[in-house]
């Protein structure tokens, strides 16, 4: 166990100094749901913590005037079900959000955080993925933008390089006739991770037809997975059996989990498909009362 | 390696600590301000027994370095009594029995004290909710439940 290197800097470009030229191996701290508990359990051994909670641009939240949202990567989950708007436009979004542990767990628990810590079972990314929300990074190299789902590459691995890191995300406005929302399977109540869980963002239109729709799940695989002969088992479609009876096969066939004492490969499969044909009616029903 | 020196709003003093990185804001209440309150019952933000706010934000102590503190206004459960004077809470908790052993009790009335600020008319279902990160091993939790909505419906009484 190593002494740590502690900094809250206030900037971005600061940050990215200190991440890149740390020796060993540095982590971020946005909310520190996951990182704490990995510390104490010498999951990790760190040289560096770079506390990212200073830099305002991760603390902000911003409707844009086209109806976008910008969302700081340490921005809290409590302080996100707190808010109006993103719970109207985005109620899957701020679902998976907000499932996200205890209430005390939610005053800290970020997007950020959620998405890196790369867990196949990160309650807010599957929502995330299917709203369509991209990550903007900042690094040695500059900035970039990517899609969520192009974040996580395997259980606690990300596609980020050394010295990058999440800053902010991207969620596009709620299109016309959109409705999203997320669902997950527990044993219980609250206060678990998820069996499966399943984020459907679609798109109707006047007629009740689907124009457009994401599907994703989370802990079937060793990444959140984009399904998309899901989506196109239910574009073109008014969400009949017959629609619904396709979504539900092709999200069994996308599933890959593996067999753990939440549940067997058998029985996360099937789940997969359930989830999937009870969130998309739940967001038809929010498209059609928006 | 040098010690942070930290500077907080504490209770509503102003507190200055030295804290290491890997020390947590429970390790430095307890620790190193002798504010032994906060219970540390899991260590993983499992259990609930050191929660504290932050800011005004719930949070559980075991999940926040000291070091990240500079600035922030903690209030723990040594603050929530009036000098001599119980909160509403506390009072209550005595006269219904709403603890047993004890150790989970100052997380889960700092908790309830968080979800009164913000909701004074909460359901049953709320309360239960809102303290779901509260582990009581004693109490079955219903007394600890009836405790709260009481003391919201007498609060909402005397105001």
């Amino acid at each position: 166990m190593q002494s740590v290197q502690f900094e809250a800097p206030k900037t971005v470009d600061e940050a990215v100094a200190l991440l890149a030229g740390a020796k060993g191996n540095a982590r971020v701290l946005a909310g520190g749901t996951d990182l704490l508990v990995q510390l104490r359990a010498h999951i990790i051994d760190p040289s560096l913590i770079v506390d990212i909670k200073k830099i305002d641009e991760t603390r902000s939240f911003k409707k844009n005037r086209d109806g976008s949202y910008t969302i700081g990567a340490a921005y809290a989950g409590a302080e996100a079900t707190e808010r109006d708007d993103i719970t109207k436009d985005w109620p899957g979004v701020v679902e998976g959000w907000d499932l996200i542990g205890s209430t005390q767990i939610q005053g800290r628990a970020s997007l950020g955080g959620n998405l890196c810590n790369a867990s196949p079972a990160a309650d807010s990314v599957p929502a995330m993925v299917a709203a369509g929300m991209t990550a903007n990074i900042a690094g040695p190299k500059g900035r970039r933008t990517i899609p969520v789902e192009d974040i996580a590459v395997g259980p606690g691995k990300t596609s980020l390089a050394k010295g990058e890191f999440v800053v902010s995300f991207n969620l596009p406005a709620r299109p016309k006739g959109g409705g999203d929302a997320y669902l997950r399977l527990i044993p219980r109540t609250e206060m678990d991770i998820a069996v499966v869980g399943c984020g459907v963002a679609l798109v109707l239109d006047a007629n009740g037809t689907v124009t457009s729709a994401k599907v994703s799940l989370g802990a079937v695989a060793p990444t959140v997975l984009v399904v998309k002969d899901a989506a196109k088992a239910i574009i073109g479609t008014k969400l009949d059996d017959a629609a619904m009876a396709k979504l539900d096969a092709a999200c069994q066939a996308a599933a890959k989990p593996i067999s753990d004492k939440r549940g067997t490969v058998e029985y996360r499969t099937k789940i997969a498909g359930v989830l999937a044909r009870r969130a998309a009616k739940i967001a038809a029903d929010r498209a059609r009362s928006q | 390696m040098a010690k942070h020196h930290v500077s907080v709003t504490l209770n509503g003093e102003p507190t200055e600590f030295l804290c290491s990185t890997r020390q947590t804001l429970l390790d430095v209440l307890r620790d190193e301000l002798n504010l032994t309150g906060s219970k540390e019952g899991c260590a993983s933000g499992d259990c609930g027994a050191c929660s504290v706010t932050v800011d005004g934000r719930l949070v559980c102590s075991c999940l926040v370095l000291g070091a990240e503190c500079e600035g922030k206004s903690i209030e723990t459960i040594e603050g929530m009594a009036d000098g001599e004077k119980l909160h509403p809470l506390q009072q209550t908790f005595l006269e219904e029995a709403a603890l047993q052993c004890g150790i989970c009790t100052p997380g889960v009335l700092v908790a309830a004290k968080s979800l009164l600020e913000r909701n004074n008319n909460p359901t049953e279902t709320e309360v239960r909710y809102w303290l779901a990160g509260n582990l009581c091993r004693c109490t079955g939790y219903d007394k600890i439940i009836r405790a709260v909505m009481k003391t919201a419906a007498e609060m909402r009484g005397g105001a």
